[in-house]
This record gives structure tokens, sequence and C-alpha cells, in this order.
């Protein structure tokens, strides 16, 4: 963060903008939210943000209040409102006008072609924020395997993702990680 | 208004990894305020929008049943109440963070998300390999790469991968229907 700039403007900035590039959603947008936390502004460390994801999927709610920690921790609960809405807001205003748009003409062409191309580029993007996050979290040979355990369960079973939260808590408060 | 605030106040809450299902299970079932196909259609033009999907749908699905305000009120309910979780959850976090217990637990949790998310990563990925998609495949990869090994800042990336994509979208369709 340089001098002179305020935290709450560059905040409600970075994720206005990112909130209209965030094409599929909150886990896509994972690696430009770490890039501009850590590597452009350096609000926490690669350790601290591996923590805050940690955090948000543990509590309930949509995925997206990841940005409610950041905020949080560079402003404080001002820091948190202005985050959330900002990464929020535009999105929800779009979709308002969108979809009234939509509704009074019926083109619904476009909509499934715009939407086969961007499912790739979405699942890319999520791919990228799981390489991004494991270079951080998986730092051992028990952490790499907690994580292909729950990978493997979560992907082959429906078994509630709690169990695997709880599961890799007991082992790290063991030590093991 | 209320009710809308409350409804989705309640899926969100209950909404662990993941509010969607919880939203389909209230909107459709408990107070039957849309169809299952109304519910699919809305929500995926929510999806092909930029953003959180589940946010864009409180905001479009309140404006549907009473307009702006509904809207709002939906939104609202969704995005209050777990954000207040989660900034007790922070302001505990700014405390203990560096309590050593805490920081072995939150890594062992943390490798624990990791791999939900590659098990989505994989789910979602099925249907094109089911497909054999290959241009999708192709997209994908790229997309990772400049994202997740470059590091290249988002805006620039899909500035330019979005028409390629739409372009080869365009063309196989034109393809498959010739």
């Amino acid at each position: 963060m340089s001098a002179g700039n305020n935290p709450l403007w560059t905040l409600v900035s970075t994720f206005a903008l990112m909130s209209l590039f965030a094409v599929g959603g909150a886990n896509a947008a994972i690696p430009e939210i770490q890039r501009i936390a850590v590597d452009v502004h350096h609000w926490m460390n690669a350790k601290q943000f591996a923590d805050v994801y940690a955090l948000s999927q543990l509590s309930p709610g949509p995925n997206v209040l990841i940005v409610t920690l950041i905020g949080y921790t560079v402003a404080g609960v001002v820091g948190a409102f202005a985050a959330t809405f900002a990464m929020c807001v535009p999105t929800a205003v779009l979709a308002y006008y969108v979809s009234g748009f939509l509704s009074q003409r019926r083109t619904a062409r476009w909509p499934a072609i715009i939407q086969a191309a961007l499912v790739p580029l979405s699942i890319g993007l999520m791919g990228a924020s799981a390489l991004i996050l494991v270079q951080t979290t998986d730092r051992s040979v028990v952490a790499a395997l907690i994580t292909a355990m729950a990978a493997v369960l979560s992907f082959a079973t429906r078994l509630n993702p709690l169990w695997m939260f709880v599961a890799g808590g007991i082992i790290g408060f063991t030590g093991l990680v | 208004m209320p009710a809308l605030f409350l409804a989705f106040a309640r899926m969100s809450l209950a909404g662990y990894g993941g509010v969607l299902p919880f939203a389909r299970r209230g909107i459709v079932e408990q107070h039957r305020w849309m169809t299952a196909d109304e519910f699919n259609e809305t929500f995926a033009l929510c999806h092909f929008l930029p953003g959180p999907n589940i946010v864009n749908f409180s905001m479009v699905f309140g404006a549907r049943l009473r307009g702006i305000v509904g809207g709002i009120a939906a939104f609202a309910g969704l995005l209050l109440p777990p954000m207040l979780v989660m900034m007790v959850l922070a302001a505990l976090y700014a405390h203990f963070g560096e309590v050593e217990a805490l920081r072995r637990v939150l890594a062992g949790v943390a490798c624990a998300a990791v791999g939900l998310l590659i098990a989505t990563v994989l789910r979602m990925m099925t249907p094109l390999f089911k497909r054999r998609d290959v241009a999708g495949f192709v997209m994908l990869l790229v997309v990772l790469a400049a994202i997740g090994i470059a590091r290249w800042p988002l805006a620039a990336v899909l500035l330019v991968a979005i028409p390629i994509s739409l372009a080869l979208t365009l063309f196989v369709q034109r393809k498959d229907a010739a």
C-alpha cells in the first residue's frame, strides 16, 4: 500500500472492477484476489491468504464472502462492508438490467452460446485457484495426502464437506501437517 | 419484503459449501415462489453473467417477485447475516491468528478446502471430457497457465480469451449444424 492512498478506495475500486470480470463466480476469482492482496498491495502474505480461504470455506454463506475477510483485514468493519458491496453490487445491478432486457425479447440463443464459451474459461480459472493455493498449503507429504483424500472423497461421494474440514483440522492440530 | 429477506437469510446461513441447493429447495419446494423450470432458467441467466452467481440470482429473483425493493431485500438477506459471521471470525483471527495450535488447525483445514476445490474442478470438467470438447480443453489449459503459472492480470487474460472462446464455440456449432 503506497502512502497517501486511501486503502478504502483501493478496496472499492479493486473489487468493483474484479466483480465484472469474475467469470464463473468467486472461486474463479481467487487467483486475481490473491495476486492483488499478496503481490500487489501486500495486505497479507501467502500463508495468511490460505488461512483466509480456509476461514471463508468454514463459514456459511456464498463463497464470495472471502472478500469480506480481506476487507476486514485491510480496514476493519468499514473495509469489510466496502469490499463486499464493491464485489457484489455492480454485477447485481448488471444482472437486474440484463434480466429485464432479456424477458422483454426472446433471444434465447445468445445466452446459451456465451455460456458455452465461458464454461471452459471458468474451469481454467478455478484450476488456477487450486494450483495457487496448493503451492502454499501443501508443503508436506501429509498435507498433500489430506488434499488428495478430500478431493477423492468429495468427487466420488456425497459426504458433507464439514467432515473433511474436521478431519483436516484434527490432523493439522496434531502437528503432522 | 421481510419474508424475502428472511427466506434468503435462512438459505444463506444453511448454505454451507454453496448456497444453490438450499436456494432451490427453499424457493421451489418450500415457498413455491417459482417452478423448477423457472428456477433453472433464471439461474442460467445469472450463471453466464460475471460475478458471484447466487448474488446475481438473489437480485434478479427478488426483483421478479416484488420489483427493485424485493431485489434489494433478497440481496441484503443473502449477504448481511453471513457477513456478520465472517466479521466475527475475522476479528477472532486477528486476535488469535498467531496462536500456534490455531495456525496448525487452519493449515489442515486449508489442505482439505483445496481438495474440495480440486473435486469441483474435476466434476465440472467431466461434461467437456464426455463431449470430447478439444477446443474447450485447450482454452481451459491456456487460461489455467496464464492465470495460475504466468500470473497475468485477470482482466487482460479474459479480454483476449473471451472473444477467442466465443469464436471457437460459434465455429464448432456451425460445423456441427452443417
